[in-house]
Formats: structure tokens, C-alpha cells, sequence
């Protein structure tokens, strides 16, 4: 089996895997990170963006061996020194969950609409940006907010 | 008033965990020595199964295990039963076919559990699985839930001639019969609620452990209610005994129905790892939840409304063809029945009502409780044709709805389809709905949308809902396996802090917060020494679980109960420690005191003397830690109006939604920032149901919308922000003066949005889902 080399949440890793092994298998069972989830077979719902070299991915349409060498940053390496990140929090401040499962692709998904839009974002804009995530449970109203609001907190 | 107790927008304890990527759901789980699970699925509708050949996957690099149905059977095991009995109109049970969790002889819908390969990795499992060789013998299809009963269709079960599970007829029917043959109008309404998927965005799965030393079985999985499965595990299903069998529900990711019942997999699971003596873990696919989660909705009906010259109703007579799929489901049989016929009076004050259900089997998955459960399909129907009725009649939809409204003098209000509805005041709803919709304006922006070349609509939905379906007596009269009442223990810990035990379970709902919530409110201890435990029959007395939105008002004032009870004792012992008369004692705030003294003790003060009773009451029992039971007198009713406002391009078919305004009575609110969120996810349910979700089964059977590319779910750019408020009422059947609020936006919601774009296109009506393409064809007047 090859071995596939790259940086997760700032620390190096390593590991021998299956050619056919995803991304977000490697994440979920290789390094136990349990925060990405998977929620469909199709790239469709989003649950398992994470972020590769800045970018958001969905870890589940990404072979492990493809982030060779790259920086990869998961919902688990967001918060620092016990303190969640401006985004987590305005998730929490807004209730922009409620099962959670959803939640950690939500959050990446909304770092990298920050990243290309800016701080000030408009409802329209954070509808769109979030077609590919899926939530069952909050009618997206909250998520919309949280995302507005977090936007925001980066900026200041 | 106490920080952080009734009535506050508290944020939710539950976050934490859930935004750093530390939830732990059962996916998330790992154990040492876990083996792999995949299951062989039938890919046909309805065949024959005339070999199955396992060596090759049996010798398959990596496989540890491969079992049928044969090795099921040969242990005694299964099968999966339903819990609830229908009586059908020949005065027998409802018809229930056997259900094996792995085919014996026969598959009935794809997805059907055919055999379990258990190998080192899951890829393996799935290797070994593709070199099974079964051979099937193909058999003609019955998909159609309105043509499954007809005398052409194939039989699926030898025990449901015509693919009938029951014909249960409901009501006077002689009475209907007389109202609408001297009626001044009948409305006349056909209508099909769609199938649904339910779709947690969790997918189904489950890991089983055995201990060889102990002979216990733990099976964590994807549950609503840890110990409804263990019960019917054990006393069912023969899986273990229930002291030996321990069911954990850990974080479960959103369940709306779908993970209430007892699935072939979980048996299965728990089965072989006792059987390999290894764990299991089985965890399904998206689209696997398609083919084999249980379904909702899927109904065709036809309603009539007779009325006199003034739109006031006099009778309503419904008939119902309801598809239950190809075996029963665990609550399958209540759901087109109690939660259906029951509802059908909605708010309005109809006389006489007769209905008459026959439910179907299908080759189809086992349909089940949905987000809402029957109370949508009869809110549908009836808001659908009380629209249709003001149309014929040539009233304004808010207009005949203030007609025909139960007054609020009338409650406690006995419908003629059993329910006593507990409070309410509707029209006040109707009001404060109306002028948050700002309806009167409705014209001119309709005029302004013309303008623009679009056509606005607008529609209301005045819904009443059932949850926390009690009491016990009368769920068992109905024919219902358990009772549904609900436990709670509060344990004061030596030093202070307190856990709650409840036999409820959260998947979403924010019971860690707001059960917190109500015991800092009646004991006055901090919030965060306040943690809320659930999900584990090991850790927790038995429960009913989460569903019918009744973990607040059934399993909330069990809470309360406790929580009385430890005042109670609390009170004997400070009146001991005070040198007081227990009389004398009185309880505010998280403190015991003697009437008109500055004597005061803290409730953790008590609760310490409770565990090191150095100087205590002679007699009493040291210990702080009180269980409770609580048994509801009735069902909670909530209710409101949904108004809707649609703006459709009829060149294209596109519905915009571009006002959702929603008013409900949800008795007192907790916590309003998790009930509103529970509204805006309820309301984004029924406006999937109403646009975009529409479960299809082709003529053999294959499940043709099995991913979400070909299954629209609603994502944020199909929705707006809604406009959400309240006109409570007091129920006085419940001590803590709340209802129910999971379900209503679902239940509220498809009328409404169908309502507005009937409204739009001036048309009698269109089905669900109004996609592009329907709304399209509706609007060139194209069947």
C-alpha cells in the first residue's frame, strides 16, 4: 500500500493506505478525527468539507492520496487554546445547529464563504454560497444568521 | 425570577461538543477488534429467492462471517413485529405478514435485507457481498399505492389477500351520509400526499459488542428511544434478555421519525456479534437510508366538505388509500389511523365526520412515522379542501376558516373524532397572523408583482397537531403495545451539582439545555451544575424516548415531579437542621427558610446532610435522589396559522417563497430560541414536502430517487428567513402549561405554500410536489 504524507491541523502525519481510500475515511478512521462526518454518497450534502491548502473540499470526493503534501485543516483544528473560533461561536450565539451532524461542514463551508466574499455578507449571497450543505433540522434561518454573524466577528 | 430558568433564550449546553468536532455519534465509535458489516439488499421489487450460494464470499479475503437468513431463524431470532393493532372492518386484527430481518425464501422491496457479510474492513464486507450468488425469481411489481388493493395486482403476502393490511372505517357514517344529501354545497377534493424520505442527515447505524464474561450485549445505534429498542429487542425479537442487553443512543443526528423503529440491521448487528464473538459495526450509506429507512406520507385520497349557505361545516367525509410498503414498520399501523382520522376535525367545530382508511401493501420500503406522522396528511387534506371550499362557496379563505372556527369559550373542546382538544384561540392566531403576514397589503403587492410580470399568491393554514400522544390507558385501548408515559430521576450529587436522568432522548432538540433549564427554575441551582443525561438504558430508568413532540410535556413534568419530591424531602431535612417545624419551611429560590426568620439553608447544604446525615430526621432515608413518573391526563394540542406568500414565474414554474409568516400556540415557551429554531426546521420540512421531495418507485419497483441528485431536499437557497410568533394559550391538562412544538412547522406548512400558489394560479388545486414542471404545466392549464 502507498504511503501518503501531509499536515493536519498544523501537525505532520503519515500513513499507509489503500489506493481507493477518500479523504474523509482517512481523516475519520486513520487519525480518529471524527469531527468530519459523511451524510451522503454523492458529494451532495456537505457534511465532510474540510479544508485543503485554504480551500473548501468535500472530503469525501477526494482520494487521501490526492492531499499528499498539502495542508489540511478539519472542524477539530479551528478552535485555539480552548477558545472556538469567531465563526463557532456565532454558530452557538445564533443556535445555527441543532443535531449538530451537519454542523462541521457548515462551519468550513462558511469560513471559505468568508474568504471569498468578505466580511459583510449579504442574505442572498450566504443562501447561495451554502447550496451544498444539507441541514434537516434548523430551516437554515439560524445557519444564514450564524454565517452573517461570524463573517462579521472575523472582521473585527 | 432565576437566571437562566423558564422563559430564557438560553444558549445551548450541547454546542460545545458539536462545533469543535467533538460530538460522538455512533459512527464515531470505535472498539477494539471491530469487525465490518455490509448487507446484501434485494436490487428486485418483489421476487423470489431460489438459491443463495455464500462459499465464495465466505472464503473472500478478509471475511470473517457471512449469515442469512436461515442462521436468523435457526437461533430464533426476529422476526421485526409492529406494535400497534388496527382492527379491521371484519372485526379482525390488522393483517401482519411476517418479517424477517434477513428474507427467508423471499424479497419484497429493493433494498430487502438478503444476508450480512462481517470482514476486517468494510471494503472487504463489500467485496465478499459481490460474490454472493443468490437467484431470484422475478415477480411482478405492485408500486401504485392507489391500484395495490385492485384485483389485477400481484399478491405480496399470503396472509393480506389483495395487499390489504386493513379497511378501517371511522365515524357515523349514516349522519355524513344524511348532512350532505340536504347540504346547500359539497366541496370535492382528490388529492395524494406525497412519499417522503425522512432524511436525518445521520444515516442509520449501529456497533454491537458482546462480553463473553458478563454475556451482555451493548448495541449503540442510531436511536430515539434506547429503550423502546430494547424492549422490543428482548421481549420481541429474542436478542437477549433486557438485564443483558444494554441499548445506547449517543449523539444522534436528527432522527424526525426515522430512527424510532426496530430495523433489520440493528437485530442483525446485535445478533452476530454474539455470534462471531466480536464487535460489529454496521453503518449505512445515504443510499442505503433511501432504500430501507422507513418512509412517510404516501397517500391518496379523496375529502368532501358539505356545508350550508353560509360556508359553516356540517359533515366531512374522507376516504383514504395509504401505503404501509412491503412489511410493517414498528408504529407503521398507527400512523394513516389514531394519528390520522383523529385530526381530521381540525380547528374548526364540523359536526360529523366519516373516514375510512385502507391501508396497502406495496413493494415498496415500510412506510412509517414521518415528522408530524398522519397529523400532516390530515392537516393537508383538510386545509386543502377548506380552501376549496371557500372557492366554491366565493368566500375569502381567512373568512371561512373565522367561520367554522372552535370558539375559545368552548375549550376544553370534544370533537366527534375522539380527541378533547385542551385549549385554544384560534382566531386570535388567525389575527396575529394575518397582521404579520400583513394580508390586507397582499393586493397591491400582487398587483406590483403583475408588473413585473409574476404572479403572487398567498395561503393560509390553520393546523391543530396531537403530541404527546396519552395517556397510557388510552393508547392500550387503541390497540398500542406500551404505554406512553415518561421517567425522570434527579440525582443530587454529595457536593452539590445535579444530573438529570431522562428517559427521553435529544437528536436535536436541546434537551440538555432546556430540562436544565427547568431545574434551575424549581431548585434554584446553578444552570452549569445542572447536566442532563439520556440515551442509555445503563445510565437511565426506562423511557419512552423522543417523538409525537413529547419529551417537554410528558417527559418535562417528570422532571418537575422529581423535582417536587426532592423539595419535599429537602424540607424535612432543613426543618431539622433549622430546629424548625417542617411546617414552618418554605422554598424559594434554591433555599430552604423559616417562615418570617433569616434561618436559611442552600439546597446543596441539604443535599450534603442527605449523604453524611451526621444529625438527620430520625426515620428518613439519607440520600438526595428522586425518581418520577408521569402519565398525561390527554394529548397536548398546539396549534396556529402558517400564511404563506409565493411569487411563481410562469414562464418557468419557479415558486419563490417570499414571506413565511408563522403565529402558534405552544402553551408556555422555555426556551424561545430553541422552539423558534424547532419552527423554522419544521416549517423547511413541509415546504420540502410541498416543492421539492417527492419519493418515486418505478413500475418494477426500483427506487428511482435513491441520492440526493435525484431526491431534492430543500438547502438554504430555496427558502427566505421566516417571520415566527406566538398566541399561547394554557392547557390546563398539563402541569407545566406547555405543548408540543417539534412537528408543527411540517404539519402547518404544505397547506400553506400549496394554498398560496392554488391562490396564484387561480387553479382548484395542484399535487405535491409543485416542482417547476407541475407548476409549469398548472399554469398553461397542460394536465
Amino acid at each position: 500500500m502507498p504511503t501518503v504524507n501531509m499536515n493536519v491541523n498544523g501537525k505532520p502525519v503519515s500513513a499507509e493506505v489503500e489506493g481507493r481510500t477518500l479523504l474523509v475515511q482517512f481523516l475519520r478512521e486513520n487519525l480518529r478525527l471524527t469531527g468530519t462526518h459523511v451524510g451522503c454518497d454523492t458529494s451532495q450534502c456537505g457534511a465532510c468539507v474540510v479544508h485543503v491548502d485554504g480551500k473548501s473540499v468535500k472530503a469525501c470526493t477526494m482520494l487521501a492520496l490526492m492531499a499528499e503534501g498539502c495542508e489540511v485543516t478539519t472542524i477539530e483544528g479551528l478552535a485555539s487554546n480552548g477558545s472556538m473560533h469567531p465563526m463557532q461561536q456565532a454558530f452557538m450565539d445564533n443556535h445555527g445547529l441543532q443535531c449538530g451532524f451537519c454542523t462541521p461542514g457548515m462551519v468550513m463551508t462558511a469560513l471559505d464563504i468568508v474568504n471569498r466574499n468578505g466580511n459583510d455578507l449579504n442574505e442572498p449571497t450566504v443562501r447561495k454560497e451554502l447550496e451544498g450543505n444539507i441541514c434537516r433540522c434548523t430551516g437554515y434561518h439560524n445557519i444564514v444568521k450564524s454565517v452573517q454573524a461570524g463573517a462579521k466577528a472575523m472582521g473585527e | 425570577m432565576v437566571a437562566n430558568g423558564i422563559g430564557a433564550s438560553v444558549l445551548r449546553k450541547e454546542d460545545n461538543r458539536f462545533l469543535i468536532g467533538k460530538g460522538n455519534y455512533t459512527d464515531d465509535i470505535n472498539v477494539a477488534g471491530q469487525t465490518h458489516a455490509y448487507f446484501l439488499r434485494s436490487p428486485h421489487g418483489h421476487a423470489t429467492i431460489d438459491s443463495i450460494d455464500i462459499r465464495a464470499a465466505a472464503a473472500s479475503a478478509g471475511v470473517v462471517a457471512v449469515f442469512t437468513g436461515d442462521d436468523l431463524a435457526a437461533d430464533g431470532i426476529g422476526p421485526l413485529i409492529c406494535g400497534v393493532t388496527v382492527t379491521s372492518d371484519d372485526g379482525e386484527p390488522h393483517r401482519a405478514p411476517a418479517h424477517p430481518a434477513l428474507a427467508q425464501g423471499k424479497v419484497n422491496y429493493v433494498g430487502d435485507h438478503v444476508a450480512i457479510v462481517i470482514a476486517e474492513t468494510l471494503a472487504q464486507a463489500k467485496d465478499g457481498a459481490e460474490k454472493i450468488a443468490v437467484e431470484y425469481g422475478i415477480l411482478q411489481a405492485v408500486t401504485e399505492t392507489g391500484r395495490a388493493a385492485d384485483d389485477d395486482q400481484a399478491q405480496i403476502h399470503d396472509v393480506a389477500p389483495n395487499n390489504m393490511c386493513f379497511n378501517w372505517p371511522f365515524g357515523d357514517k349514516e349522519g355524513v351520509e344524511a348532512a350532505f344529501s340536504s347540504a346547500h354545497k359539497v366541496s370535492k377534493l382528490e388529492l395524494i400526499n406525497n412519499r417522503m424520505v425522512t432524511n436525518p442527515m445521520e444515516p442509520r447505524a449501529s456497533l454491537g459488542e458482546y462480553n463473553t464474561g458478563t454475556e451482555e450485549i451493548t448495541l449503540h445505534v442510531t436511536t430515539q428511544n434506547p429503550h423502546v429498542h430494547r424492549l422490543i429487542l428482548s421481549a420481541f425479537n429474542q436478542l437477549a434478555p433486557e438485564h443483558k442487553l444494554r441499548v445506547v443512543g449517543p449523539d444522534v443526528g436528527g432522527g424526525f421519525g426515522a430512527k424510532i423503529f426496530v430495523y433489520a440491521e440493528e437485530l442483525v448487528v446485535g445478533w452476530a456479534c454474539r455470534k462471531i464473538e466480536r464487535p460489529v459495526k454496521w453503518t449505512g450509506d445515504r443510499t442505503e437510508a433511501f432504500l430501507a429507512d422507513a418512509h412517510g406520507r404516501d397517500h391518496v385520497a379523496t375529502a368532501e366538505m358539505a356545508m350550508d349557505e353560509d360556508g359553516k361545516f356540517l359533515a366531512m367525509r374522507v376516504m383514504t388509500q395509504a401505503n404501509l410498503g412491503a412489511y410493517l414498520s414498528t408504529f407503521a399501523t398507527m400512523v394513516p389511523s389514531y394519528l390520522y382520522a383523529f385530526l381530521l376535525a381540525g380547528q374548526y367545530t364540523t359536526p360529523l365526520i366519516y373516514s375510512e382508511v385502507k391501508a396497502v401493501f406495496t413493494n415498496t420500503a415500510p412506510v412509517d412515522a414521518c415528522r408530524g406522522a398522519g397529523r400532516p396528511e390530515a392537516t393537508y387534506l383538510l386545509e386543502r379542501l377548506v380552501d376549496v371550499a371557500a372557492r366554491d362557496m366565493g368566500l375569502d379563505p381567512a373568512e371561512i376558516r373565522r367561520r367554522n372556527f372552535i370558539p375559545k369559550d368552548a375549550f376544553p373542546y370534544q370533537t366527534p373524532v375522539v380527541q378533547c382538544y385542551d385549549s385554544g384561540d384560534y382566531v386570535a392566531a388567525l389575527d396575529k397572523a394575518m397582521v404579520l403576514a400583513d394580508y390586507e397589503g397582499f393586493p397591491a403587492r400582487a398587483e406590483e408583482a403583475i408588473a413585473r410580470g409574476k404572479c403572487r399568491g398567498i395561503g393560509l393554514s390553520s393546523y391543530v397537531e396531537a403530541c404527546g400522544i396519552a395517556p397510557s390507558a388510552a393508547v392500550g385501548q387503541l390497540g398500542a403495545g406500551v404505554g406512553l408515559w415518561e421517567s425522570a430521576q434527579v440525582r443530587f450529587n454529595p457536593t452539590g451539582n445535579v444530573q438529570v436522568f431522562t428517559g427521553t432522548h435529544s437528536h436535536g432538540q436541546g434537551h440538555e439545555t432546556t430540562f436544565a433549564q427547568l431545574v434551575t427554575e424549581q431548585l434554584g441551582v446553578p444552570f452549569e451544575n445542572i447536566e442532563v443525561v439520556h440515551g442509555d438504558t445503563a445510565k437511565t430508568q426506562f423511557g419512552m424516548g423522543t417523538y409525537g413532540s413529547r419529551s417537554l410535556a410528558v417527559g418535562g413534568v417528570a422532571i418537575a415531579k422529581a423535582c417536587e419530591k426532592l423539595i419535599a424531602k429537602g424540607k424535612k431535612i432543613a426543618a431539622h437542621a433549622l430546629e424548625a417545624a417542617e411546617g414552618d419551611i418554605e422554598f424559594t429560590d434554591g433555599n430552604f427558610t423559616v417562615a418570617g426568620t433569616d434561618k436559611a439553608m442552600n439546597i446543596g447544604e441539604v443535599a450534603f446532610n442527605a449523604y453524611v446525615p451526621h444529625s438527620y430526621p430520625e426515620g428518613l432515608e439519607p440520600g438526595f435522589d428522586e425518581n418520577a413518573f408521569f402519565d398525561p391526563l390527554n394529548f397536548s394540542f398546539p396549534a396556529g396559522t402558517h400564511i404563506c406568500e409565493v411569487e411563481i414565474d410562469t414562464d418557468t414554474g419557479v415558486v419563490e417563497i417570499v414571506k413565511y409568516s408563522a403565529v402558534d400556540d405552544f402553551g408556555k415557551l422555555i426556551n424561545p430560541m430553541i422552539v423558534e429554531g424547532q419552527v423554522h426546521g419544521g416549517i423547511v420540512h413541509g415546504v420540502g414536502q410541498a416543492l421539492l421531495e417527492g419519493c418515486r418507485y418505478d413500475s418494477e419497483g426500483q427506487l428511482i430517487t435513491a441520492t440526493y441528485m435525484d431526491y431534492a431536499m430543500p438547502r438554504a437557497d430555496n427558502v427566505p428567513s421566516f417571520d415566527v410568533d406566538y398566541a399561547p394559550t394554557d392547557p390546563p391538562d398539563n402541569p407545566l402549561g406547555v405543548k408540543g412544538c417539534g412537528e408543527a412547522g411540517a404539519i402547518g406548512a404544505p397547506p400553506a405554500v400549496i394554498n398560496a400558489i392554488t391562490n396564484a394560479l387561480n387553479i382548484k388545486h395542484i399535487d405535491m410536489p409543485a416542482t417547476p414542471e407541475n407548476v409549469w404545466r398548472a399554469a398553461q392549464g397542460v394536465a
